[in-house]
């Protein structure tokens, strides 16, 4: 891992409200995406994990910090080139298929929508034979173009949906969740689907997920985010071998195994933030062991590491 | 463990009507839940286990009619209670529901302490003061600290897991015999989760409820279940004891499902998936239903649709694999090593 990353966020902070309702739903997190790694952010709901994702596509303007892609800085006010390159070059996957297409457009014209916006296209035959492309790379017909997302599972919407990103040509794929609403034997296939385009295409992912079972299988790299900050990074089998913050712990322990011996015999561990006296020191990022890293103090990575 | 038969279904069909089709919703779904026990129902969306559920609460949609079939419970045949006045009897009362959102189920513009207290005031016949102080017991016992304080407040000054709490307070309120949970922590945390989960199990010893648990999370199944029913295509497919399924499962497609966890995957390697869709339940189905998708189908499996077979007293399965006549199929390497599997991964943690 000693190329130079793709993606970097640096310091970044993300506000809500402003005034006496101010809220802080990311505070000081950095992290690198490198190329062609799966690095997938995990978290629970209102751990500030999606709002991470939307501050990397610029849904979300950012307070703090600034965010660098290829080396050029992509938060703040941007020139109309960088504007592009951000809306090109790192597309988004949604969770929920259901929601994310557009009722009243065919196909042809949800997939397309991302070329009208740029004109990436010459003349009208290669917009029909990039969508075709497309589709045919998530394992749907061309002919499907014609339809409404109606006609289609919740499983072949997630499919559209990564055709909608994948036609754009993308470099990065940010996926909020992209199979947490497909059942078992689909979740699968969607799995295996943006394993084989990763291949493929040599596509980065930043994933947001919170079901850890799933994050472990894809996952080259784990983030864990508490409340807004990031507790805790390392390669995955790292962090489910050896986690080292107490809630990166509590919530690996809280995860149901499929296997009725072993439930039997789990205690769950609740996480409750140490209350900190004002004269210990502030927790800072640590690399505890090499490629590591978690929040805390020196005192407590040491007592840490010996568990 | 468990003690006597408290409901059966026997061979339900359901049918919806949609915009002029008819849709066979159960295919002839058989259960038996007993005393004390805690069943899951495992399936994907559209197996029919909601719709299975909803049955046994008279809450099917009003296009959705019981078409054959019965439902045992404490001598009364409920497939045949019409009557709204007859079903107030039986809903709430003596089963009650616990829904996926805890969000949908609480009225947003009414404090939760008023919402649970009507509850018992209606089921339970007991004047204002009385109930109110029965409401307090129930959040109490449901986890909910400073219960005076909390009775006032509304659904959205709780957190997702509180709400499920009390979702759960006015379910478990009129001490209901048969609690039925659908997915409900599947909108929760992990942590969360696990708590909720926790909670239902000791509440089911304190109340000497019955729980009938859906889920589609089979680590869920593992967690609270004592016995275990595989529904596809609208029918059960299996049922055993939980160690049953999990280490002698007999059905493809329990097989499959099981092969399909994440936790079997190999990095670098595609995960095993199940080819295609569920079949449509608008058309009929012929044989078994699982066949199109399973490689090691038979073929009597497109033909004739599969009697049950007893694996054990509590096991049985419908597959024409365990008839004498069928050839020697095993399940997959993955899914008999799964315990294996898990047990080497947790010693590596």
């Amino acid at each position: 891992m000693k190329q130079s990353p793709l993606l970097s966020v640096k310091n970044i902070s993300v506000d809500f409200g402003s005034g006496r309702k101010k809220f802080r739903a990311v505070s000081n997190v950095s992290f690198d995406v490198y190329e062609s790694e799966t690095l997938s952010l995990v978290g629970e709901s209102g751990s500030g994990k999606t709002t991470i994702g939307r501050a990397i596509m610029r849904v979300h303007p950012i307070s703090e910090g600034e965010i660098i892609y290829r080396g050029e800085r992509i938060s703040g006010d941007l020139t109309p080139k960088a504007e592009r390159l951000v809306h090109q070059k790192i597309q988004m996957i949604f969770q929920d298929p259901m929601a994310s297409l557009n009722e009243r457009a065919k196909i042809d014209y949800i997939v397309s929508e991302g070329l009208y916006s740029f004109h990436l296209f010459k003349d009208e035959a290669e917009r029909v034979a990039k969508v075709e492309q497309a589709l045919r790379d998530v394992g749907l017909l061309p002919e499907f173009a014609t339809r409404f997302p109606h006609e289609f599972s919740g499983g072949q919407r997630q499919r559209i949906g990564i055709a909608r990103a994948l036609v754009m040509e993308p470099e990065l794929l940010v996926a909020d969740e992209p199979i947490s609403a497909l059942d078992v034997s689909i979740r699968a296939q969607v799995i295996n689907l943006l394993n084989k385009l990763k291949r493929n295409k040599s596509l980065t992912y930043l994933f947001i997920a919170h079901d850890l079972s799933v994050v472990r299988f894809i996952s080259d790299r784990i983030a864990v985010i508490y409340r807004g900050r990031l507790v805790e990074l390392a390669q995955s089998e790292d962090l489910f071998r050896k986690p080292l913050h107490p809630y990166t712990r509590a919530l690996l322990t809280a995860v149901p195994t499929p296997d009725p011996e072993i439930e039997k015999k789990k205690k769950i561990i609740v996480y409750k933030p140490a209350a900190r006296s004002p004269d210990e020191p502030a927790p800072s990022w640590i690399e505890a062991e090499p490629g590591h890293f978690v929040l805390g103090t020196e005192k407590e990575v040491n007592s840490w590491l010996k568990l | 463990m468990s003690g006597a038969l408290l409901l059966s279904a026997e061979d339900l069909v359901v049918q919806f009507s949609l915009r002029g089709r008819k849709l066979t919703a159960l295919r002839g779904a058989s259960l038996e839940l007993f005393e004390g026990e805690t069943l899951a129902v495992v399936g994907e969306s559209g197996s029919g286990k909601s719709v299975l559920a909803k049955t046994f609460l008279g809450m099917l949609d009003k296009n959705g009619t019981i078409t054959a079939g019965s439902i045992q419970y404490r001598g009364k045949d409920l497939a045949r209670l019409s009557r709204e006045r007859d079903w107030l009897e039986i809903r709430g009362k003596k089963i009650a529901m616990i829904f996926q959102d805890p969000m949908t189920a609480l009225n947003p513009l009414k404090t939760i302490g008023e919402q649970i207290r009507e509850v018992i005031e209606l089921h339970r016949g007991m004047d204002r003061r009385q109930s109110k102080i029965e409401t307090l017991k129930t959040l109490e016992a449901v986890g909910i600290q400073d219960p005076e304080r909390r009775y006032r407040q509304y659904p959205h000054e709780f957190s997702g897991g509180m709400r499920q709490r009390v979702v759960i307070a006015s379910a478990v309120a009129c001490k209901p015999e048969i609690l039925i949970c659908d997915e409900p922590t599947t909108a929760l945390d992990v942590t969360v989760q696990a708590q909720i989960l926790d909670l239902i199990k000791a509440l089911k010893a304190e109340y000497a409820m019955s729980v009938l648990f859906i889920t589609h999370d089979l680590g869920v199944v593992a967690n609270v279940a004592d016995r275990v029913a595989v529904m596809y295509a609208g029918q059960v497919i299996e049922q055993g004891t939980v160690d049953e399924i999990f280490t002698d499962p007999r059905a493809p497609y329990t097989w499959a499902l099981l092969a399909s966890l994440p936790q079997l995957g190999v990095k670098g390697e595609d995960l095993f998936a199940i080819k295609g869709t569920p079949p449509s339940l608008f058309k009929e189905i012929k044989g078994d239903a699982f066949a199109p998708r399973n490689p090691l189908a038979l073929e009597v499996d497109f033909v004739a649709e599969p009697p049950i077979f007893d694996v054990s007293p509590t096991h049985w399965a419908k597959t024409w694999l365990l008839d004498p006549r069928a050839p020697a199929i095993r399940p997959p390497d993955s899914v008999l090593r799964l315990r294996e599997k898990l047990l080497a991964e947790r010693k590596l943690s």
